[in-house]
């Protein structure tokens, strides 16, 4: 047989049926459930008198909507309070697993499912979030789908779908100084835009990803989707084992020896051809800011706000307008743009390393005064408990940031987490679109070592000269 | 869901690239567990002049003039025609719920983001990717003349314009069929439970882990 790319085995071995078009049914081993985008699945299936085909697939969890602060008092905004019930309702009636709000267990649904080993090589997994691209990390096809795809899969165990062509976007060599994965995937998207890796499946290879810890990994596949490309994946192998290890939803005993034997295999081939490759070194990766209002639009931090005379006709209008919206002044430098607020969490850096490193660079250290807040979301309770144990909370609390309560948080602001109009956030999260932090909020995209820099300078820093 | 086959609607033009899902519906009108409803806040920061939140009248409430949807040029347009990269950002089905509540069959565009392609066809809506020039002189077209409507032949799957232009598009077989005939995905899907029951058994048995 040919050399098969890791895709290629992912889909082949998913494959019920394919029409000669193309359209294919994939059997789907892991669904993630959360509270925005399942209500309506729900009903459908109830509408149909359609039971869910196979519940011990399904695990869910609120995490948009739920407040961060005073969990005990529950939710305070009828509309978050009624969509998360209908969630726990829905879970109950239908008798589906459930990590509820008080739950230790509760987190962001992508930070959750690794963290339980219900993301497992070799798996398909599908949530009705975009950001399901993260749990490629561990060499599984899984990626974002709408809320008629969640009652689809619901419903048969099955996707419809077609092949997408794949890409490979090799890294490699030694990350610099204060570099982490965060930076890699800005680095990537402002190579490629926002709409490069459209129609692709991405795979991450080289000496650089391999390098990388899960955690690391789950940044980077997350920012696929900021991409363009549905899915992200990056080969299993001995990071991938040892952090499943032991894991709650892992295969345990004589069961886990066969499972790796079986994951040993998720890699792309020698020779396994794609559709479009991208090659970046890793040295000369700095670290990253988002100027504008779409993550491709981006710089490092010894760089300049853009000035939109010097761009492309097809790429001036968007500029102006970002500049506009983000209240910046072309050929400004990055390290003179002072912050109002940091927010560091969200599914693509609310992990322990992500604390740890952010921790770090604020130990010992205070937020500088113009900063009106900067807090620390972890991605689970778990997270939270681990940080907790290791004393992070303490280093953040001296420092004057806030520690939360796991959720998505301000990476959305569906809950109370938001910008107020013209505040201006370094944020450690994956979109800065107009509004997303709050209507009329400025976001600048960063990883956490940046976002704690900047909390504690009070304007972007380059932290790898900290 | 409902039939689509042939359409002539009115076309209302975005001129503006990367439209994402959260510009289509903002994130607070995801707070809803209904399917329907999202029409009135589809683009409800760029259309609306004050903040908006579930539950407001929106019929008291400010609208910005200026921007497409208020003008009344484009009212009861069908069509929606817009630039690159159009309904990236998040899964979220809300925003072809939004535009269909809204009045929209159609939306032509360069390129599409993936998932939001994809959640079109869920819902009766007909994304159609043209070339960048063809799309560039339609916008040309639309703001020259008032009234401008386009022709929308599934079946043939032809753009037909008043002057007579007629843009060929692709669409996949499978999803065309759905679309014409208003079928349900997961009715169609059921037709195979042997052969996904026989996949799984086989699945488990080889990865009793999964
Ligand atoms: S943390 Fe942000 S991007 Fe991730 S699932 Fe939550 S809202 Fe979506």
């Amino acid at each position: 047989m040919s050399a098969q790319s890791l895709y290629d085995k992912l889909w082949n071995s998913h494959l019920v049926r394919q029409d000669d078009d193309g359209t294919a049914l994939i059997y789907i081993d892991r669904q993630l459930v959360h509270e925005v985008t399942s209500p309506q699945a729900f009903e459908g299936l109830r509408l149909a008198k359609r039971k869910p085909w196979r519940i011990a697939s399904m695990l869910a969890v609120p995490d948009h909507n739920v407040p961060t602060t005073n969990r005990a008092a529950g939710i305070a905004d009828p509309v978050s309070r009624i969509q998360v019930e209908t969630l726990d309702a829905n879970c109950a009636e239908f008798g589906i697993a459930e990590f509820k709000m008080g739950d230790i267990r509760q987190g962001v649904v992508h930070v959750i499912g690794p963290e339980q080993g219900a993301t497992l090589p070799g798996m398909t997994v599908v949530c009705g979030d975009s950001h399901t691209s993260t749990h490629g990390a561990f060499a599984a096809l899984a990626h974002g789908i709408g809320t008629s795809e969640v009652e689809h899969v619901m419903a048969t165990q099955c996707l419809v779908a077609k092949k997408s062509k794949a890409m490979e976007i090799r890294v490699e060599g030694a990350l610099g100084r204060g570099v982490s994965a965060k930076d890699i995937a800005l680095a990537v998207i402002g190579r490629i835009g926002t709409a490069g890796g459209t129609g692709y499946a991405i795979e991450f290879t080289g000496s650089t990803v391999r390098a990388l810890s899960m955690e690391g990994r789950m940044t980077l596949c997350n920012m696929a989707i900021e991409a363009g490309a549905r899915a992200g994946m990056i080969a299993a192998d001995d990071t991938t084992f040892d952090y499943l290890k032991g894991r709650p939803f892992a295969p345990q005993g004589a069961m886990w020896d066969k499972a790796v034997a079986e994951w040993r295999n998720l890699h792309s081939d020698a020779g396994a051809v794609f559709d479009a490759t991208v090659v970046l070194d890793a040295a000369s990766i700095r670290p990253q800011v988002t100027w504008g209002t779409s993550p491709e639009m981006v710089v490092t931090i010894d760089g300049c706000v853009p000035d939109p005379a010097t761009l492309s006709p097809e790429q001036r209008e968007g500029a102006e307008r970002a500049l506009v919206y983000m209240g910046l002044k072309a050929n400004t430098p990055i390290s003179e743009i002072s912050i109002d607020k940091v927010f560091i969490g969200s599914c693509t850096n609310g992990r322990i390393e992500d604390m740890r490193a952010a921790a770090a660079v604020a130990r010992g250290k205070k937020i500088a005064a113009n900063v009106m807040l900067a807090m620390v979301v972890p991605g689970s309770g778990l997270v939270k408990a681990q940080a907790e144990q290791e004393g992070l909370d303490k280093i953040f609390i001296e420092a004057g940031f806030e520690w939360r309560d796991p959720g998505c948080s301000m990476c959305l602001a569906m809950n109370d987490d938001k910008l107020a109009a013209g505040e201006r956030c370094a944020s450690t999260s994956n979109r800065n679109f107009e509004g997303r932090q709050g209507q009329g909020g400025r976001t600048h995209l960063v990883s956490p070592e940046m976002a704690a820099a900047a909390a504690i300078a009070g304007h972007f820093v380059d932290v790898s000269k900290l | 869901m409902d039939k689509f086959t042939l359409l002539n609607g009115l076309v209302m033009p975005m001129d503006r690239a990367n439209v994402d899902t959260d510009a289509i519906i903002p994130k607070q009108f995801l707070k809803s567990i209904k399917r329907s409803g999202f029409g009135p806040n589809a683009f409800d920061e760029w259309r609306y002049l004050d903040h908006g939140e579930p539950g407001m009248d929106n019929s008291k409430r400010a609208i910005n003039p200026e921007f497409v949807l208020n003008q009344p040029r484009y009212q009861g347009a069908q069509i929606l025609l817009a630039r690159e990269n159009f309904g990236c950002g998040s899964s979220r089905e809300h925003a072809p719920w939004a535009l269909e509540d809204c009045g929209f069959r159609v939306i032509i565009a360069p390129s599409f983001a993936d998932i939001f392609f994809n959640n079109c066809f869920k819902n009766g809506l007909l994304p159609i990717r043209l070339d960048a020039t063809q799309v560039d002189s339609l916008f040309k077209a639309v703001e020259a003349h008032v009234g401008y409507r386009l022709v929308i032949d599934l079946e043939k799957q032809t753009v037909s314009a008043p002057d007579g232009t007629v843009y060929p598009f692709e669409v996949d077989a499978f999803r065309k069929h759905c679309l014409l005939n208003g079928l349900d995905d997961i009715g169609l899907t059921l037709q195979h439970v042997d052969e996904i029951a026989a996949f799984e058994t086989q699945r488990l048995t080889a990865q009793p882990w999964l």
